[in-house]
């Protein structure tokens, strides 16, 4: 029979153990749910962008690689018709392109030529151009999983940013256009 | 809507008949009759409908294998809690295309898991590799284990404690050496 001193202190341990566990998992799991597991840290940054040859949507005779982009810090974004977040963030990469900071393409993911012809007449044409993958193997090149996507390449042609999911107007403002501005800086000195 | 109609008074033609023996003109055939026909015809056509489409697995099974056994390796990133052979993402068909591709070009396993891994990361793998950012993932389990055994071995230990405590009045000793003494009269008093 334990003694009635150690009484209160040994039914208190018995509460305060498990309730401490238990809270050290609820905040463990707290933490976990405000995680977003879709936001996979990509291999690529820092890394040279993958080369690619592909027709341009509205000059499918032309074509574009980005071995034409060295020297130019731009933006890639990953687009199609199809996509209902791009017409999301289709405003704000209007807002960039008007800006005029560094050019702008599109990479046409796996979409129809004559849909993505009439999405751009539709809502806005805010890139340079839009390059065709059709079967979206420069996708699976780039490491695309989830359309819209975003990159920004440097003037060596690596690339230093990349956006899974539509770009916000705050990570706009925060991260693409002071990354860009001090890319574009980096190498003029 | 005719269709209908006419189907119902097939239908109380049927029944008429079986009520009245036959006085009543009917259809040459029973309506069970008729979709039995119905019936045969199209398990009949069914064979020949869909015969082509198991064909491309069928071409190589021991390429299909290989494909079967990596792509069970690798996760889907579109659907994140499955692999590329569960998932019917288009990503998961396009890559498992890839994998056949390149297993037909001569690529190895090693070589595969190489090309997921630039382009998606560890987080393709459903055995991540052992390093120092995954140190906690694969020791946490032994971790949790030792927390686990020596919280055992504390209470265990404890209780051995509480019990090897001589818990007999001086009364009851007497009686317990009585009866091991043999005098069994003093039990039953």
């Amino acid at each position: 029979m334990p003694d009635a001193a150690s009484q209160p202190t040994r039914s208190m341990m018995r509460f305060a153990l498990p309730l401490g566990v238990f809270a050290a998992l609820v905040v463990l799991l707290g933490v976990g749910l405000s995680l977003n597991p879709r936001e996979v840290p990509s291999p690529l940054i820092g890394k040279p962008a993958p080369p690619f040859e592909l027709p341009l949507l509205h000059q499918p005779e032309k074509s574009f690689s980005p071995r034409e982009m060295q020297g130019k810090v731009w933006v890639l974004n990953v687009w199609a018709s199809w996509c209902a977040a791009c017409r999301e963030e289709h405003p704000v990469l209007a807002d960039f392109a008007r800006s005029g900071l560094t050019p702008l393409y599109g990479l046409n993911y796996k979409d129809q030529r004559n849909d993505a012809i009439a999405w751009l007449k539709r809502f806005g044409d805010p890139y340079a151009a839009s390059i065709v993958d059709v079967e979206g193997r420069v996708g699976i090149d780039y490491g695309v999983y989830g359309v819209p996507e975003t990159y920004v390449i440097d003037k060596q042609g690596v690339i230093r940013y990349k956006r899974i999911g539509p770009v916000t107007p705050a990570i706009l403002k925060e991260k693409i256009v002071p990354l860009v501005a001090e890319l574009n800086r980096g190498c003029e000195g | 809507m005719k269709d209908d109609l006419n189907l119902a008074s097939w239908r109380r033609f049927d029944s008429l008949r079986t009520g009245l023996g036959g006085s009543i003109p009917v259809p040459p055939l029973s309506w069970r009759a008729w979709r039995l026909v119905f019936l045969l015809v199209v398990f009949a056509l069914t064979p020949a409908a869909f015969a082509g489409e198991a064909k491309p697995a069928a071409d190589d099974p021991a390429l299909e294998a290989r494909v079967n056994a990596l792509a069970e390796e690798l996760r889907c990133l579109v659907c994140q809690n499955q692999t590329l052979a569960d998932s019917n993402a288009p990503l998961a068909v396009d890559l498992r295309n890839q994998i056949r591709e390149r297993l037909q070009q001569g690529a190895s396993e090693g070589d595969i898991i190489g090309f997921m891994v630039e382009r998606y990361g560890d987080f393709v793998l459903y055995r991540p590799p052992f390093k120092a950012t995954t140190l906690l993932l694969w020791a946490g389990p032994v971790l949790l284990m030792i927390a686990g055994l020596a919280g055992l071995y504390y209470r265990v230990a404890r209780r051995r404690r509480e019990v090897a405590k001589p818990e007999l009045s001086g009364e009851e000793r007497a009686r317990a050496a009585a009866l091991l003494s043999g005098k069994a009269d003093v039990d039953k008093r």
